[in-house]
Parts: structure tokens; C-alpha cells; sequence
């Protein structure tokens, strides 16, 4: 019973790491990268992790997995983060067919600065009083 | 086949076959952040290539290097970034 539980975490697991590695190889673009790399490669390892889980079955190894497992999923979204803004701020170009950038015009490239909502509405409303 | 010939046949040649194409990344990348974003997903894949062999030896004193592993990754990725981004500054 249990075999058959690692026989399907594992492969799953497998299945997802592969996908991610695939996804990084056929991305037109680094911030679709860095999202493949971010979610698809952290449900692979920690399915894979919890196979080896459900094979020991034993106290100290659990929870060392779980350490592991609530480690891996508290760094990638914020190591994904870092990375993706540097990327911004060195000026790679976003893949020709996505459209929508959020953030155009609200960076300011030398003082790495952005743009609030609330400066935003300053200026707004600086631009209505003057006019 | 029992769980050992499964891992040992099916699952590791998965892993190492990703890892591969993800080194095809790391050596092709336009720009830096595809190499340390590659770099970041080689280590991820080598905690589940340890956990996986870590069944397969039945010692699961192993899994303590893949916490090590995991923190490097973490730090590696936000020092790059950190560094990338002051050398972008001063030019």
C-alpha cells in the first residue's frame, strides 16, 4: 500500500521536475522562466521529498522533509522576486507578444525608486490644480 | 519490479535528463539572470535527485545535506541579484 503511494509521489514529482526543465529550456522570455522555474520545480521536489517521506516512515525523517518542504516554499517565491526585479532594472526586454506591463514608467532607473499609488495621485492632482 | 528497480530505472534517468536540459540553459543563456536562474534549478533538482537517492542507499541521513542545499540556492540567488543590481547602479 505504502509502495504504491511512492510509486505515484515519485513519478509525479519526477513528471513535474522534467516539465520545469523543459520550460526552461523552450521560454521565449526570463520573467516566463523564472515563473516555470518557481512553481513547477518546487511541486516536483517537494513531491519527490514526500516520497521518501512515505517510504522511511519514521518521526525524525518526516520531520526533516517538512523542514525542508516549508523551507523550499518560503525561499522560491521570494528568491523568483529578487531576481525578476534585478532583471527588470538591468532593462531585459519582455517577450514580443506579452502586452501588458505593469510597471512601464513607474521605475525610476537611477535611484531605483517606484512609483507609488499615492505619487501617482499627487502628481494627478498637481497636474489638475496647475491647469 | 519493486520500488528500488522504479526509482533506479525510471525515476533517477527522469531527473538526470532534466538537469541536463537545464544545464543546455545555463550554458546557452542570453543574459545573466537565465544562467542564475538555471543555476538555482540545477540545486533544486539535486535535493530531489538526493532525496530519491536517498531511498535507494536506505540512508536517510542524506536528506540533512539537501536543507544545506536548499539554503545555498536561496543565498546564491539573492546575492546575484543583490550584486547585479549595484553594478547596474554604478554604470
Amino acid at each position: 500500500m505504502i509502495d504504491i503511494l511512492v510509486y505515484i509521489t515519485s513519478g509525479l514529482g519526477a513528471l513535474f521536475v522534467l516539465l520545469a526543465a523543459i520550460g526552461t529550456l523552450r521560454m521565449p522570455d526570463q520573467y516566463l522562466r523564472i515563473s516555470v522555474n518557481t512553481k513547477a520545480a518546487t511541486l516536483g521536489v517537494g513531491l519527490l521529498l514526500v516520497a521518501a517521506a512515505l517510504f522511511f516512515l519514521e518521526t525524525s525523517v518526516t520531520t526533516r522533509v517538512l523542514a525542508v518542504i516549508i523551507f523550499i516554499l518560503i525561499t522560491a517565491p521570494v528568491g523568483a522576486h529578487l531576481i525578476g526585479r534585478t532583471s527588470y532594472f538591468i532593462g531585459n526586454k519582455l517577450w514580443e507578444n506579452s502586452y501588458i506591463d505593469d510597471l512601464k514608467g513607474k521605475y525610476n532607473k537611477t535611484t531605483h525608486d517606484l512609483k507609488g499609488l499615492d505619487k501617482m495621485e499627487k502628481n494627478d492632482e498637481e497636474a489638475k490644480s496647475k491647469s | 519490479m519493486n520500488v528500488h528497480d522504479y526509482l533506479y530505472y525510471i525515476i533517477l534517468p527522469i531527473l538526470s535528463i532534466s538537469s541536463l536540459l537545464v544545464f543546455i540553459r545555463f550554458f546557452k543563456g542570453p543574459s545573466i539572470v537565465d544562467r542564475v536562474v538555471a543555476l538555482d534549478l540545477l540545486i533544486t533538482i539535486g535535493i530531489g535527485i538526493i532525496a530519491i537517492y536517498s531511498i535507494l542507499s536506505n540512508k536517510p541521513t542524506f536528506l540533512d545535506i539537501s536543507l544545506v542545499l536548499a539554503l545555498i540556492a536561496f543565498l546564491g540567488t539573492v546575492a546575484f541579484a543583490y550584486y547585479l543590481e549595484k553594478r547596474n547602479k554604478n554604470d
